[in-house]
């Protein structure tokens, strides 16, 4: 446990003595901002509740989420701290762990300095807070199931930018696997079985309810498995490769 | 404390360590040679646990390397090829995310923080990140990382590489005061520096163990070793010095005029030719006595197999 924290506490100070973690937090505001005022139409909706800000995160995390994770292994390797990490007494699944917790925070912190549109909403008329707290954290999950995906992507190569694309495609594959974009790939050959399995792999349909503020076991379940199996795949990733 | 027993690594089809077999005790200061790609790295990794072995074991301290990788690495400290580090953090961060991870606390890790940073001078650039440092500063905070929590083995390769004289220096010293009670492994393809430093000489190529004994005997495989040369300041008839009793061979060098006699096997011919010189009142400028060429020896031992295949 304590190397877990140990690992998270270098990696949450090496976010903020780069820019890394000031450009991410701030574009993510201005792009959260745009979307929920110019395309989510949250004044003209007149309605006290913050859902068009929150349909909008599995765009903005398609993007952003990969970006914050791509360095997070691919840096590692290529500068060759991963020979100095890997031979501290750290174990792999403690730094992964650990590297994950970091991100995880930094997309955790940026989410909570969203709040002035929580204070806009609650000034202008009588949101349920509930609600919005279970989106919030709905919100944060993905986040995480995003940060699984693209840590694993990232603990594949030494290239930073090979990372983040590879983590795109794969993230995209997740978000809109419900769509007709993946499913007809497997319209004309697969049965109804394999055809509700992949759609249900979505990260659109799964999060669909917890942005209205059901935050619902099969959703939280589903977030948290995506997030278990993409880091242990990180971790044989890891294992397997750490001296290529 | 250390033992090893017929390590190998593949990578795909090419055999990167062959075999190798060894034992290394307490106060032991090795110095891993070979020319470049003849696996002293990757055996060094293999020895950190950062590299599985394809074959064989390796114990340390009892413990095999397989099921005790974690209790093992806490016993060393290693300073790997290029010393890598976390270039964002500065070097005072650097050095206290190691102590944490080492478990150092309260009095004892500010007196080992204190001294590591005294004994490898990083004082001045303790809020420097460390990517804004020289070459020979990073190295410094690599080795100071390595030996931050007193290791019983210290693992270091390439430890000097890079760095000026005075900083090579200014390591080897620092090795030599660590090293009484310690197993230290330096790898290295500076021969001087084995020589200054080592009390163990592994010469490693195509993954083979091709020499394991003290830098003396290393020496004395030089045909150079306790050979005489002499340069006169003008010619003068020397014949007489290869009759000599025990010199097996003159060689005079026509670009320099350097000559060199060799020995018998065994046999001293210093102060015989000393006293030849004197009697005969040749005239001599300078008389020395050789200890060996290191850099002949590694050749011919890194490369006969080459040779006779």
């Amino acid at each position: 446990m304590g190397n877990i924290w140990i690992v998270t506490k270098r990696e949450f100070a090496s976010f903020f003595a780069t820019p890394v973690a000031y450009v991410f937090i701030a574009i993510f505001l201005m792009l959260s901002g745009i979307f929920t005022f110019f395309i989510g139409n949250l004044y003209e909706r007149g309605q006290a509740d913050l859902i068009p800000f929150f349909n909008f995160h599995p765009w903005l995390y398609l993007f952003l989420v990969p970006a914050i994770a791509m360095r997070s292994w691919a840096e590692e390797r290529k500068s060759g701290s991963i020979e100095l990490l890997m031979t501290l007494p750290i174990s792999a699944a403690e730094a992964v762990l650990g590297k994950f917790i970091a991100a995880w925070l930094v997309l955790g912190l940026a989410l909570a300095l969203t709040f002035p549109l929580w204070l806009s909403v609650d000034f202008l008329g009588e949101p349920d807070h509930g609600i919005i707290v279970a989106a919030y954290i709905g919100s944060w999950l993905m986040a995480g199931a995003f940060l699984a995906i693209s840590t694993c992507m990232s603990a594949f190569t030494r290239n930073q930018v090979v990372a983040f694309i590879l983590a795109v495609v794969v993230c995209f594959l997740f978000v809109v696997s419900g769509s007709s974009i993946v499913l007809d790939a497997f319209q004309p050959w697969a049965g109804n079985l394999i055809l509700d399995t992949v759609a249900s792999f979505s990260f659109l349909s799964h999060f669909e309810a917890m942005a209205k503020g059901v935050l619902a076991l099969n959703d939280v379940g589903y977030f948290f498995i995506i997030m278990v199996v993409w880091l242990y795949a990180s971790l044989i990733v890891i294992e397997q490769k750490k001296a290529d | 404390m250390i033992s090893v027993k017929n390590l190998s690594k593949f990578y795909d089809h090419f055999k990167a360590v062959d075999n190798l077999s060894f034992d290394i005790a307490p106060g032991n200061i090795v110095g891993f040679l070979g020319p470049n790609g003849a696996g002293k790295s990757t055996t060094m990794k293999m020895l950190t646990g950062f590299l599985p072995p394809s074959e064989g074991e390796i114990f340390i301290k009892e413990r095999s390397i397989d099921s005790d990788a974690k209790a093992i690495q806490r016993d060393i400290g290693y300073l790997p090829e290029g010393a890598p580090a976390y270039g964002d953090m500065t070097v005072w961060q650097f050095l206290h995310f190691i102590a944490d991870v080492r478990r150092l606390k309260g009095a004892h890790r500010k007196e080992r923080l204190y001294d590591v940073i005294h004994r490898v001078e990083l004082g001045d650039v303790l809020n420097r990140p460390i990517d804004n440092l020289s070459k020979g500063f990073k190295r410094r905070v690599g080795l100071a990382q390595a030996i931050l929590h007193d290791p019983d083995i210290l693992i270091l390769d390439e430890p000097t590489d890079g760095l000026d004289p005075n900083q090579k220096h200014h390591v080897r010293q620092l090795i030599e005061d660590l090293s009484r009670e310690k197993i230290v492994i330096i790898s290295t393809h500076i021969l001087e520096e084995v020589a200054a430093v080592c009390n163990r000489v592994m010469i490693i190529a195509d993954g083979q163990l091709r020499f394991d004994d003290t830098p003396e005997v290393l020496r004395h495989r030089s045909r150079f070793c306790n050979a005489v040369s002499l340069r006169l300041s003008y010619a003068a008839d020397i014949s007489g010095l290869a009759e000599l009793d025990g010199v097996d061979e003159m060689e005079i060098d026509r670009k320099t005029g350097l000559v060199t006699l060799f020995p018998e096997p065994g046999k001293h011919i210093f102060h015989a030719i000393n006293e030849y010189v004197t009697q005969r009142r040749l005239p001599v400028d300078t008389l020395t006595l050789e200890t060996g060429r290191l850099d002949e020896v590694f050749r011919d031992i890194t490369t006969a197999e080459v040779a006779n295949g």
